[in-house]
């Protein structure tokens, strides 16, 4: 760290970052975890007319602090209104009423398709099973753009997932097309390391952005392809006094 | 019509070994006191339906009550897996598991269509996941309207459907407030419909975004306050964040496991579950 620098948590320049990608007037499609803590950071800061709904059946809520689980009583008072779940999958998000659909991932691959289901061979005997779809299969289907956030690791950056659970782009360009699919797509893809994004012809990944002090040694270390670099690959702004002051004052207010 | 049992009587009643079974409640009115009940009257071979299995699944799959799991996902809500469910499908502990997995929107289209009597609902979803592939009741449909292909998915009719809600009249109508999730959809696709209730009060008032479902639609009410805990019940108790991060521990091993099914299930009576 330079002296004198703010210092932060892979979490919080992740979610700030993410944070930084919602505009004001949005309507976003959110996830427990880091996806939730960056848009109420961002209706926080510099985005208060985001107009969030969370699967469980909020629409336009507003919470105050990081609610634990998807449905917690925060997320339903702080509400415009509270919807079954058809009214969520069928009316706002199967209709195309989404500009952004945040999605957390097990394995991502070069083709920003999303495994939550399992690692393993198959998928009758998995080495780990994990929570499987929830929402995320249609949210990546649906949504006019897609923003996946997880860690970049060997692990979890591979060539090929070991299942589809949501589809990125498939096998490469045509692939979302084949499947009859109206939304746009991963757009971004943010880690601790910096941001990818799909390449406009082929949609593979590569890096776009590098967070402050990461090295492109660092990122081939960490993923699992021969990951390209963008020509005139930027830096990610620095995370910001203030917004440190108050991801950390939404940590706080939270049981995590 | 509506009768008012006590949750013994309820459960005994109306749900037998074998049968297809919906405990919905979208963290929020999760029916964990009709869950304990189910596990104390060692009722088996359950088929057990549920968007997110929750704590409730994952204690009536160690208890054994569970034969086959029908779920969209299966994880314990911000803390992380369900060890009794993983246990079950991968060890087999206490005995096998088989599992059919959906999406959230696949199974909730699923409930719709077996509320409205149809055979199957449509939609748009599934089609480029790797699910297509490894679940049942999902199939591709040409619309006959135009040239799309769109998706298909089988109705789905429980034996028994068990909510819990904020409140009953003397008559037996139920309301029920905040997130509602798949609940009445899974009431009006159900063949029996038991119901636990926090408060049974004379008359109701109207509340934000309260849902009414008339007696005719159900079979038994039974008077559980606290009923929903650890999940919550909106205008009577908040979650309790706390269990669930402690249930991670508890469930991390069988014998932990045991120690808790016999204190905390099997040797109390419901009204002493969350002491």
């Amino acid at each position: 760290m330079v002296a004198g620098r703010p210092e932060w948590s892979d979490e919080e320049i992740m979610t700030i970052t993410a944070a930084k990608i919602l505009k004001d007037k949005d309507t976003c499609f959110v996830g427990i975890g880091i996806p939730s803590t960056a848009a109420i950071l961002a209706k926080a800061m510099h985005a208060p007319n985001l107009f969030l709904i969370y699967e469980s059946g909020t629409v336009n809520t507003n919470p105050k602090k990081l609610p634990l689980s998807i449905g917690d009583g925060e997320l339903a008072n702080e509400a415009l209104s509270v919807v079954g779940m058809p009214e969520i999958f069928n009316y706002w998000l199967q209709s195309g009423r989404i500009d952004i659909g945040f999605l957390g991932a097990a394995q991502i691959d070069k083709f920003a398709n999303i495994n939550t289901t399992y690692i393993g061979e198959s998928y009758k005997s998995p080495k780990v099973r994990l929570p499987g779809a929830g929402g995320a299969t249609e949210i990546a289907g649906a949504c006019k753009k897609v923003v996946v956030i997880l860690n970049q690791t060997k692990r979890s950056f591979v060539n090929k997932v070991d299942f589809v659970t949501s589809l990125g782009y498939g096998q490469g360009a045509g692939s979302r097309e084949a499947y009859g699919l109206l939304g746009g797509g991963p757009s971004k893809v943010i880690t601790n390391l910096g941001i990818l994004e799909p390449d406009p012809k082929t949609f593979e990944l590569g890096m776009t952005h590098l967070h402050p002090g990461v090295t492109k040694e660092q990122v081939r270390e960490n993923t699992g392809w021969d990951v390209k670099f963008s020509a005139n690959i930027q830096t990610t702004a620095i995370p910001e006094e203030i917004e440190l002051k108050k991801i950390r004052e939404l940590y706080k207010s939270s049981d995590r | 019509m509506a009768r008012f049992l006590d949750l013994p009587a309820a459960i005994s009643e109306f749900v037998k070994n074998g049968e297809t079974i919906a405990m919905e409640g979208f963290t929020h009115l999760i029916p964990f006191a009709a869950g304990h009940e189910i596990i104390r009257q060692e009722l088996r071979d359950l088929i057990a339906i549920r968007l997110t299995p929750d704590l409730i699944y994952d204690q009536m799959i160690g208890a054994g009550c569970i034969k086959k799991l029908i779920f969209s996902w299966g994880g314990n809500p911000g803390v992380g897996s369900l060890h009794r469910f993983r246990d079950a499908y991968q060890n087999s502990w206490p005995q096998k598991l088989e599992i059919e997995e959906h999406t959230h929107a696949g199974l909730t289209n699923r409930y719709v269509a077996g509320a409205s009597g149809l055979p199957f609902a449509v939609m748009r979803g599934y089609l480029g996941s790797d699910l297509f592939h490894n679940t049942s009741g999902v199939k591709k449909i040409n619309s006959p309207f135009n040239n799309e292909v769109l998706t298909a998915v089988a109705a789905i009719n429980p034996d028994v459907t068990i909510i819990h809600a904020q409140q009953s009249d003397k008559l037996g109508n139920i309301m029920m407030w905040g997130i509602t999730g798949v609940a009445k959809e899974a009431v009006f696709a159900a063949k029996k419909v038991i119901v636990t209730v926090e408060e049974i009060v004379d008359r109701f008032s109207p509340k934000f975004n309260s849902i009414i479902i008339p007696n005719t639609q159900i079979n038994a009410i039974a008077l559980e306050p606290k009923g929903a805990w650890p999940s919550y019940a909106s205008g009577y108790y908040e979650r309790d964040n706390s269990a669930y991060i402690a249930w991670d521990e508890i469930a991390k091993d069988r014998e932990s496991f045991l120690k808790w099914l016999e204190l905390k299930v099997m040797s109390i009576k419901n009204s002493d579950r969350n002491k």
